[in-house]
């Protein structure tokens, strides 16, 4: 029996030991995942598909950034000097423009010509540039490969541009995404701090018991509402509501996500910050209305000051769950891909982004890659609120 | 004269009844010693005279409770005012997680006297009293929570004397405290009985017998005897008051 049952706690222990073991596992594999995927934008070329640039052997130009790049070809820069060439003018050329040079005959029924032409053609026109699949290329090649340059953290977090899927050289700028985040954050945080506080502090101070056991589950129901929901209410309600307010020709703007995200953080301010109120000592509040204080002084010389960390906590956890919401403000704040510069304009987030647009991108190409470096942003982005929330609850404790 | 009393006070906590039909009178500059077993009322009855139970929901109170002839639970009334006039001492110290400074300077603050030169008079003149300031003079800005529980208790004596408050509720000041530290408070509420009225609630009878000019000793919600604390140790009338001075029970 003893033997038995020694047995018994022995595979029991075995059981919780394995079951944390696989949690820390996959909670770690995931983030190597996140991060190997993410990580992977930097350092490849910026071109798809095998995808190569190539000019004549005479041109003296070796590297060219995606900036200069996306400038030829929106034709914008027309001349090599202006990147590092002789003064000669850039005849762009595409695979598709092969057609314009070459008959059909030429190329060969099953184009087994075509590496031979394009040798004929960088040779005919030394300031070409070509922009052909790898695979095309002659063996004997009569120009050099320009060296694409990698894209930069740097072009990563501060570019404005966002345009993912853009022939031949796509944009990766998500400086728009994380202002729009911080936009929508802040406005939620404007609207959910006081009213989130403000409830804390009626339920744990002035209401009476069996108003807040009635308020507090009321409040923590709220939390546990799908996003979708409060996006479709934010949709539906809130939306128009901005647009005729402000006689705005579309209602999906950053007050939208903010109000819908607003509401959504307050029961995580109120919860927290009401048990941290509450767990001020009586015998303190005591003290102090023994000693005249009223009611409200008492409030705000012992029990919010006692309770500072706490709602502090209750802060900083709000953003957190402000900032990492999908869902609703997808449906809200209208997807707009340019800086936000007021919160009266259409704007998105970093998790919208990579919402809307997984689905589309292609496994492993460069879109999903710079979708998974989004996830390291929001990540590092959620880790530093997690880490002052968890110094801020430590520096309590002593 | 009579700084303090209690007329025909019946006290319930929802249905409980807690107090008794109890009528009580305190003269100025008077120690009055509330003793009894636990559970009898003495706390209770102890906070009626600063209001402190109004803390707690669904309670009741009848008969009338008068500090310096006026009915402190009047309807015109404030009762942070009356607060104001009337200091208390807890069982556990429970200074403000502030610096000591502060922690006396509290009463005045709340009561908009910000001026510092008057603060600063006040605190040393309150830490002398509670024969604190010689301890921690050089130390006013450090946190009150660095000092050892004797002296919180004293500091938390201060806190209520800063105030200047008439009468001085004690409710076993000195329960939580050591040999050393109970004895320098002893002798802090002998001083104090020249300027204060104090009543003081304790479990232990030789401080009962030590600082207090009248006992008075509940039990089961009612008072049984009030007198001289020399008659109610030597000669009490009843005999309840005699077991349990004798030890015979509580
Ligand atoms: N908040 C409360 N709610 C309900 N009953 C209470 C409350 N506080 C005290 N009582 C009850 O009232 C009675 C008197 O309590 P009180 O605290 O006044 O006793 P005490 O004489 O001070 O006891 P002790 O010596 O243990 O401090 C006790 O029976 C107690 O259970
Ligand atoms: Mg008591």
């Amino acid at each position: 029996m003893k033997r038995f049952r020694r047995i018994l706690e022995k595979f029991i222990e075995g059981i919780l030991l394995s079951s944390s073991t696989i949690t820390s596992l996959t909670v770690i594999l995931i983030i190597l995942f996140l991060f190997r995927e993410g990580l992977g934008l930097f350092n490849r070329s910026p071109l798809e598909h095998n995808f190569i640039i190539a000019v004549s052997k005479q041109n003296p130009v070796q590297d060219l950034s995606s900036d200069q790049l996306k400038a030829i070809f929106n034709q914008d820069i027309t001349n090599w000097s202006k990147v590092g060439g002789v003064k000669d003018s850039i005849i762009l050329f595409t695979i598709n423009d092969i057609t314009n040079y070459f008959s059909e005959e030429e190329l060969g029924a099953s184009l087994e010509n075509l590496p031979q032409k394009l040798n004929e053609f960088i040779e005919a026109n030394p300031g070409a540039l070509m922009h052909v699949s790898e695979k095309y290329l002659p063996k004997k090649f009569n120009g050099h490969t320009i060296h694409v340059k990698n894209i930069s953290v740097g072009d990563f977090l501060f570019g404005k541009q966002w345009y993912p899927t853009s022939e031949p050289i796509p944009s990766f700028g998500i400086w728009p995404m994380i202002i729009g985040t911080f936009l929508v954050t802040f406005g939620a945080l404007l609207i959910a701090l006081p009213l989130g506080l403000a409830t804390a502090l009626f339920l744990a101070e002035v209401a009476d018991i069996r108003l807040r056991n009635l308020v507090k589950p009321l409040v923590e129901l709220l939390a546990g509402i799908p996003s979708v929901v409060y996006g479709f209410f934010g949709l539906i309600v809130i939306v128009p509501l901005i647009q005729g307010l402000f006689k705005l020709d579309v209602g999906e703007t950053v007050l939208a996500g903010s109000i819908v995200l607003g509401i959504m953080a307050l029961p995580t301010i109120v919860t927290i910050a009401e048990d941290a109120l509450r767990t001020t000592p009586l015998s303190l509040k005591e003290a102090s209305l023994a000693l005249g204080a009223t009611r409200w002084q008492t409030l705000r010389k012992v029990t919010i000051p006692y309770a500072k960390s706490g709602i502090s906590a209750a802060v900083i956890l709000g953003i957190g769950r402000a900032i990492g919401e999908t869902m609703a403000v997808l449906m809200v704040t209208g997807n707009a891909s340019n800086v936000p510069h007021s919160f009266l304009v259409p704007a998105r987030t970093l998790p919208a982004t990579i919402a809307a647009e997984l689905g589309e991108a292609p496994y492993g190409g460069l879109h999903f890659k710079a979708l998974f470096a989004l996830g390291i942003v929001l990540f590092l982005f959620t880790i530093i609120i997690n880490l002052t929330v968890a110094y801020i609850r430590n520096r309590e404790k002593k | 004269m009579i700084q303090a009393e209690a007329k025909n006070v019946n006290f319930y906590y929802g249905d409980f009844h807690a107090l008794k039909n109890i009528s009580m009178t305190f003269e100025p500059s008077t120690v009055t010693a509330l003793i009894g077993p636990s559970g009898c009322g003495k706390s209770t009855f102890l906070r009626l005279f600063n209001r402190m139970n109004e803390l707690i929901g669904n309670t009741k109170l009848e008969g009338s409770v008068t500090v310096d002839g006026k009915d402190i639970y009047a309807r015109d009334v404030q009762v942070d005012e009356i607060r104001k006039r009337i200091g208390m001492v807890f069982q556990k110290p429970n200074p403000f997680p502030k610096s000591i400074y502060e922690n006396v300077a509290y009463g005045l603050r709340v009561n908009g006297t910000n001026k510092k030169s008057v603060l600063d008079e006040v605190v040393e003149n309150s830490l002398k009293k509670a024969a604190l300031w010689e301890e921690v003079k050089d130390n006013l800005r450090k946190s009150a929570m660095a000092l050892s529980g004797g002296q919180q208790q004293r500091l938390c004596i201060a806190r209520a004397l800063a105030v200047e408050p008439h009468l001085l509720l004690m409710d076993e000041p000195a329960s939580a405290l050591d040999p050393i530290s109970t004895s320098k408070v002893e002798d802090l509420i002998f001083e104090l009985k020249q300027q204060y009225t104090i009543i003081i609630v304790t479990h232990n009878l030789q401080q009962a017998g030590r600082i207090s000019d009248y006992t008075g000793f509940f039990y089961l919600g009612s008072l049984i005897e009030h007198d001289k604390t020399q008659k109610m140790f030597l000669n009490p009338a009843d005999e309840r008051t005699q077991s349990y001075i004798t030890g015979r029970f509580g």
